[in-house]
């Protein structure tokens, strides 16, 4: 209690935030490109090293691809390892990812959502990690800046649990929040400091010489298909830990975390499923319907991965329509990433709501109040329709 | 120096029974780098000949900590493992100092890896990159790359009719590397082991970078005998075909001169590579590899000579 007298609330945009979590982390090695929108967060991590206000060491690689190498050396070393990027940065560390996956190196990433080329686009969706959702990586994502900063600081204790030993990445809206000053509630350092621990937890260590061991051989058909079993079972694993550590969180810091937030679920009829800053003008819009009597709601998806399905299934199943909103194409698929997971869980529910699915917000593209109104205006119409196949997916 | 038995004493990095071709000359290499080594030492290596015919699972030839883990990014890792070690020696949580040593071969350094490679020189990471360089992406079934001599043929640039093999001439990049700049950069051979510890016992002292750019025969690349690997290097080098020099803070020392320069064919027609030159048509290719090679070599002495600090 004492801790969280010395908590302030502070007024920090999105990668301000993300640099001070890293700051409070405090990670033996960064390795990062800059990319916008994620730029400022090595900039402001930059100045912490030249100031002396951590002890990081500072690679500034020149590529990302070389980032995600550099952090995947590093982290084979037992020490803490932390990178952001966002978009092409990311696509050109994909081939890694699997690789710091697969390696079963806790890294944590700070992923600050940008469109992806071609054409060229600054602005957010989330065509970017979608795209790596299979890479093996733990996903997050965040509404804010102060969910970046809570997310960021589980990261470290999720990724680092011997159960799981698995590489975590944070996501955030690029410029929704990344460039947009929030008020934040940081922990204290100690706060921080005490919750993840001094000494970072490893699977192995490379540079115990008395002990020499091969990371990353050649595997044949023989071996390989044992260790992705190996593999694949560390995200049962990391499921019940990111529940359990999002819960000791609001325990011990009260803001608690799980692997969704609803709004108005109990006795909602029609739902939208949504994740990132997008979620405030639903939860807004939310709050009006009920206000007017409408039995609506919002589910935010905070982990994408690994999938909770049964969670989902049970949390949408009594609902009589949902639209799932996706900020990311998955072309040739019949529907955007999220919609296609959420409607494979929803296959086990006795009851099976209607679905529909709208892309929104590529590369930037506001979603506004009225489109919102109209997303609830078609649940209500596609709930009344039997056949509505042919008119799942639209491009909002 | 060191005698060979005195390196032989120290033991062998790479235990026998990995997977490499009989008289590859990649196991030399990789034997005397890491014994030049006073200091423990930890490998990475790049996707390639020595990668997948040394750490089959569940077997490892390593018996220092290895690791792979791509194609391109062989010294980005080795910078990652750099900075970590940096780390924990400003806590002090580390016992002793540890050197960090990269392997790639041509494939893996001059072309695909050389980004990274740039990036890591330039930043300044304490490391001992070492290219096994066999003219060609030899894992993958001989390809060209931009290592491979000028009308050498590979299967991605094939002696045919109308073209002779490849007609670009290598990339110059033990230069391109001093030029970052670095402390020290090398070409060396397996075929002369006294100049190769050498250069890799100097590395080892740099507080920095430092880069070994060595000649490593290849039975199924270039197609010869298999008990000929060592004597296709030195020829290599007596021929000046594989110049043997070192830049040392700038100044090139042209570290091997051979006391009666042999002809260039004599290198070229043991080698299936070079077949398609050796008929009256081609017969005024192999001149003009041997100007180039001449031109070249004359180039490196007239540097030694001037004693400048050209990079």
């Amino acid at each position: 209690m004492s801790a969280q007298v010395k908590r302030q609330m502070l007024a920090l945009t999105g990668n301000e935030t993300i640099a001070l979590a890293m700051k409070q982390i405090h990670p033996d090695v960064v390795a990062a490109y800059p990319i916008t929108p994620s730029t400022t967060v090595m900039e402001k991590f930059a100045e912490y090293v030249a100031n002396g206000e951590v002890q990081t060491e500072l690679v500034t690689v020149e590529s990302e691809h070389s980032a995600m190498s550099a952090c995947i050396g590093a982290a084979t070393c037992g020490v803490r390892v932390m990178t952001a990027t966002s978009s092409q940065g990311f696509a050109l560390m994909w081939e890694m990812l699997y690789v710091a996956a697969s390696l079963r190196l806790p890294l944590v990433m700070a992923v600050v959502n940008r469109a992806l080329n071609s054409n060229l686009n600054i602005h957010c969706d989330h065509s970017d990690s979608m795209g790596g959702r299979d890479a093996g990586w733990i996903q997050l994502y965040s509404e804010d800046a102060q969910e970046v900063y809570d997310n960021l600081i589980q990261a470290v204790r999720i990724a680092e649990h011997p159960d799981v030993f698995l590489p975590v990445m944070v996501m955030s809206d690029g410029f929704y929040v990344s460039h947009s000053v929030f008020n934040v509630t940081p922990l204290s350092d100690e706060e921080v400091r005490e919750f993840i621990g001094t000494q970072p937890r490893s699977p192995y260590n490379f540079l115990d010489i008395s002990n020499p061991i091969t990371v990353g051989p050649v595997d044949l058909p023989d071996y390989y298909m044992e260790h992705k079993r190996l593999q694949a079972e560390a995200y049962y694993h990391a499921k019940r830990v990111v529940k359990e550590i999002g819960e000791e969180f609001g325990k011990r810091f009260g803001r608690s975390y799980g692997y969704f937030e609803t709004y108005g679920l109990e006795d909602a009829e029609l739902v939208i499923v949504i994740a990132g800053t997008a979620a405030g003008t639903t939860r807004y819009v939310v709050e009006q319907l009920r206000r007017e009597g409408r039995k609506v709601g919002m589910l935010k998806m905070r982990v994408f991965r690994p999938f909770p399905q049964e969670e989902i299934c049970a949390a949408l199943q009594n609902a009589k329509a949902v639209a799932v909103l996706d900020r990311s194409d998955s072309f040739g698929a019949f529907a955007g990433p999220m919609y296609t997971e959420i409607r494979s869980a929803l296959y086990e529910a006795s009851s099976k709501p209607k679905l529909i699915n709208r892309i929104y917000g590529l590369g930037g593209r506001d979603l506004r109040l009225s489109m919102h109104m109209r997303f609830f205006h078609n649940l209500r119409h596609c709930w009344k329709v039997v056949a509505m196949l042919n008119a799942t997916i639209i491009w909002a | 120096m060191a005698t060979l038995k005195d390196i032989a004493a120290k033991g062998s990095p790479l235990a026998g029974g990995h997977r490499m071709c009989a008289g590859c000359g990649i196991p030399i290499v990789v034997k005397l780098v890491l014994n030049a080594s006073p200091e423990p030492v930890v490998v990475v290596t790049a996707t390639g000949c020595l990668e997948v015919a040394s750490s089959i699972f569940p077997y490892s030839a390593w018996r220092v900590p290895w690791m792979h883990s791509a194609f391109e990014n062989t010294a980005a890792t080795a910078a990652g493992i750099e900075s970590a070690i940096r780390a924990l020696e400003k806590k002090g949580a580390l016992a002793q100092r540890i050197n960090v040593v990269a392997f790639g071969g041509d494939g893996g350094t001059y072309d695909i890896g050389l980004q990274a490679l740039s990036g890591a020189l330039e930043r300044g990471h304490r490391f001992v990159y070492v290219c096994y360089n066999n003219e060609a992406y030899m894992n993958t079934g001989i390809q060209r790359s931009s290592a491979t001599p000028l009308f050498s043929s590979t299967t991605t640039s094939p002696a045919g009719r109308v073209i002779p093999g490849k007609m670009q001439p290598r990339k110059r990049l033990t230069e391109i590397v001093a030029a970052h700049p670095v402390k020290y950069a090398a070409q060396a051979s397996m075929g002369n082991w006294k100049d190769l510890y050498t250069k890799a016992e100097k590395a080892f002292r740099i507080d920095g970078p430092a880069f070994l750019n060595v000649y490593t025969s290849c039975v199924p690349g270039w197609n010869y005998p298999e008990h000929e690997s060592v004597e296709m290097a030195r020829l290599a080098s007596d021929t000046c075909f594989w110049p043997l020099y070192e830049i040392e803070d700038g100044r090139v020392r042209v570290t091997y001169k051979p006391r009666e320069k042999k002809p260039v064919e004599e290198f070229l027609k043991r080698q299936r590579r070079f077949r398609h030159l050796f008929t009256e048509a081609n017969r005024g290719l192999i001149n003009k590899i041997q100007e180039a090679v001449d031109e070249e070599w004359e180039r490196l002495l007239s540097l030694d000579k001037s004693g400048l600090k050209v990079f």
